[in-house]
């Protein structure tokens, strides 16, 4: 997921090229406030014009609290936005707010139940409450973490290793598996050190994130790479998935492949791996079985 | 007979004088005698005894480009002199030539033929500012005109960064306290040799002999020692950018990966590269596929950049071919590296000689300002009229390579570079196989052969008129640009002949 600034019509027309698998357009903390009408007009322009193609078109809106949240939903919704990402979430209650808001918008302009959520948590309340705001509506597409707010929050900063950040993370892939919605982790905000990244994104990849937030089309590679599986994964996956299926034709719900016992985790971790391998144009989806 | 009366008989059928005897001995020890050399005189000197007159051609080469101090200051001084009506033959001009705009103003200039022109100057000959328009040749093409005698100079004016008092010239200094560096004088050396009076400015002036030389004694005619001749911190300024825009970053991979897949990327390969931002990175991924499949190539060509410098320490590129260097690092490589040869623009690039380098040339990488769905490309002039660079050797090397690739990105901000029409044609669609966007590439139906590998490659193709299509569908129609009718530039072909005019821009 890439995030651009709201205010920055160069980078919101070209964000197609770099095939992200979504784009944030950010209403919030990169348009300062003498600039958000101009930004809102803008994202509303732009999600009616530019063609994305496959792109999930994502907005960050600011709070509900705020003179601007209310004005952000009505834009975006109507703009017809495949998710709304609201900021600073910290409560189930605020979820529920933010889809009475968006319901009013889209029974007004008759398409109801269109708009999905993402949360993203920036707190020790938010973290505290991740699997209630996870589980708040049923718009809710995913939870994201926010480690800017989230360490100055608790007081601490951020550092190359993340030790700061575990239980937040482990929290959140917890809290979005629990309520069977996606998890994506915070951004890297240091260009020059790749290598770190890297490290970053097959840490958080361990723990069970779906993705990866970026603020630079050149991070988008190594997400990439790291959450490609590798063509060994994906052979092993596919026998797998093969002897599975042979096994159900014969009747049989117990297999092994290379001597190893196939039980349900391994097969519902394989049909992943082919997933994004599909997802990562590396197989074609005929080879999916 | 004696053997005097036959010497007398032999001197009088060949019209020669007999044999009077050696001159005088001169005793003076040989270094101090070298301070005494008649060529070394001051500017001014220069100008009077190089019998500069109303109406004579003087030429400038602009290997110190954003840098260069010479053209300003020795038109300043033919100014001060009251010369007028001259025409000024540059290989190029750019920002810091905006002082020329007076001298237009005065009469003292009152042509210019060039390769481009950028800034104020450019700006002002845009909207009309002088009454011949401004003759563009590529820098083949001039190389081979001053040649030829059509591109007649009566004085060239040349700064070194070294030179001895008879004239042996060098793009670099091998003394410590060298003031300046600019590596190749490949623009130079056709004014050396062909103008009919050489002057060499120099910010060192060495002891003889200052070899290996560049320019030799023997074309040279004076030598003015200047405080500067130009700022080597800025010849890298003006065209070349070591990106790391991302867009760049995209066209660069996309303009390896067509290079990787093309057919001609294999051992003894040679390659030529632009210097926008894409064309450089793309040589930075073309290494990493040298390294892999162990392929070497036999000779980079054109403007070298430390990045080609770099391939070739490395062993993957055997020789550099160098008409001028893009940077410092380059520069030094000339100077110190015998496989690394400055080449004079005729050797480099002309249409006329068999032997330039560009016809041996496999791959070159371009960049444009625009292109057209005709495969056109525009470096000189801008969308809005006006002119904002220069021709440089894109015409001579996409029409000589085996096959040229132009990275254009298909918008810069809210101007489309894929256009119905070239605003100026330099490079005609004929010599240019490959357009690559960020939006998708397109191969010349000229060449079926490359589009079939680049697919094969998983490229994605698209054809010109979708891409065309795509900037109006995100930009709108362009409004029409406000030409005048006056003719404020000539664009000359490759063969002399004349390819395009570019009209004056109203306000």
């Amino acid at each position: 997921m890439m995030f651009i600034p709201g205010n920055n019509p160069g980078m919101m027309q070209d964000a197609y090229i770099y095939g992200p698998d979504s784009i944030m357009l950010d209403l919030e903390d990169s348009v300062t406030m003498a600039e958000k009408d101009a930004a809102r007009l803008l994202v509303y322009n732009a999600l009616k014009t530019v063609d994305y193609g496959n792109i999930e078109r994502v907005v960050r809106i600011n709070p509900l609290s705020t003179p601007y949240g209310k004005k952000d939903v009505e834009a975006v919704v109507k703009a017809g936005v495949d998710v709304i990402r609201m900021p600073k979430t910290e409560t189930a209650d605020e979820v529920r707010e933010l889809e009475a808001e968006i319901l009013k918008v889209e029974e007004e302009i008759g398409c109801v139940g269109r708009t999905q959520i993402m949360a993203a948590i920036e707190s020790a309340l938010g973290i505290v409450n991740a699997y209630q705001i996870a589980s708040a509506s049923s718009r809710m597409m995913g939870i994201a973490l926010g480690a800017e707010d989230y360490t100055a929050n608790l007081k601490t900063m951020r550092s190359n290793e993340g030790i700061e950040l575990q239980l937040a993370r482990e929290t959140i892939v917890v809290a979005a598996r629990a309520a069977g919605i996606s998890c994506f982790d915070t951004v890297f905000s240091n260009l020059e050190d790749m290598e770190i990244f890297r490290k970053e994104v097959e840490f958080i990849k361990t723990l069970g994130f779906d993705g990866k937030s970026i603020i630079n089309p050149r991070q988008i590679d190594v997400v990439n790479e790291v959450f490609t599986p590798t063509e060994k994964e994906i052979a092993k996956a596919q026998t797998i998935i093969a002897a599975i299926k042979e096994a159900r034709q014969r009747g049989s719900g117990v297999i092994s492949v290379n001597g190893k016992m196939v039980d349900r985790p391994v097969v519902i971790r394989a049909e992943r791996i082919i997933a994004l391998a599909v997802a990562a144009g590396v197989i074609p989806e005929e080879d999916a079985l | 007979m004696t053997n005097e009366q036959l010497i007398r008989e032999a001197a009088a059928k060949l019209g020669k004088k007999v044999y009077q005897g050696p001159g005088q001995k001169i005793p003076t020890f040989r270094r101090d005698l070298q301070k005494e050399s008649c060529k070394v005189v001051s500017l001014e000197e220069a100008i009077r005894k190089s019998g500069l007159k109303d109406g004579m051609t003087i030429s400038f080469h602009h290997h110190f480009r954003g840098g260069d101090k010479i053209v300003n200051m020795v038109v300043d001084k033919i100014a001060e002199m009251g010369i007028k009506g001259l025409t000024l033959a540059a290989s190029s001009l750019s920002d810091v030539h905006a002082p020329l705009v007076g001298h237009i103003k005065n009469g003292v200039i009152s042509k210019i033929t060039t390769s481009g022109v950028r800034g104020e100057l450019a700006e002002q000959i845009s909207r009309g500012l002088m009454d011949e328009p401004v003759i563009f040749r590529s820098h083949g093409t001039r190389g081979a005109a001053v040649a030829s005698g059509e591109l007649h100079i009566d004085v060239a004016f040349l700064g070194a960064p070294s030179c001895d008092p008879l004239g042996n010239a060098c793009g670099y200094s091998r003394s410590e306290n060298a003031k300046s560096i600019c590596g190749s004088l490949g623009y130079a050396l056709p004014d050396a040799r062909y103008a009919d009076k050489v002057v060499i400015l120099t910010d060192d002036l060495v002891p003889y002999p200052n070899t290996p030389n560049s320019i030799s004694e023997h074309d040279v005619d004076y030598v003015v020692v200047v405080d500067s001749v130009g700022d080597s911190s800025k010849i890298s300024s003006g065209a070349i950018r070591d990106s790391k825009n991302p867009r760049d970053i995209l066209l660069a991979r996309l303009a390896a990966k067509a290079i990787i897949n093309s057919g001609y990327f294999k051992d003894g390969f040679s390659i030529q590269t632009g210097t926008g931002g894409a064309a450089l990175a793309a040589v930075k991924f073309i290494r990493e596929s040298m390294i892999e499949k162990g392929i070497k190539a036999s000779y980079a060509l054109g403007g070298i950049t430390a990045h080609m410098v770099k391939l070739h320490e490395e062993g993957l590129i055997e020789r550099l071919i160098d008409v001028q260097s893009f940077d410092k690092v380059a520069a030094e490589s000339v100077k110190n590296d015998p496989a690394h040869k400055e080449v004079a623009s005729y050797e480099y690039a002309s249409g006329m000689e068999p032997g330039s380098a560009v016809h041996y040339l496999d791959i070159v990488i371009l960049s444009a300002l625009e292109v057209d769905v005709n495969f056109n490309a525009n470096v000189l002039v801008g969308s809005d009229g006006i002119i904002r660079g220069a021709i440089g050797g894109h015409p001579d090397t996409a029409a000589d390579s085996a096959l040229s690739i132009v990275v254009c990105p298909l918008l810069r901000g809210r101007i489309p570079c894929i256009v119905d029409h070239v605003t100026t044609l330099i490079t005609p669609g004929a010599s240019v196989d490959v357009v690559i966007t960020e939006y998708g590439t397109v191969v010349n139906p000229r060449r079926p052969e490359i589009a079939e590998r680049l697919k094969a490659a998983g490229m994605k193709l698209v054809d010109m008129q979708y891409l065309r299509d795509c900037a109006r569908k995100i930009i709108g129609e362009p409004a029409p640009i406000p030409f005048g009718d006056k003719v404020v530039g000539v664009v000359l072909g490759r063969d002399g002949s004349v390819q395009d005019v570019i009209r004056n821009v109203l306000k």
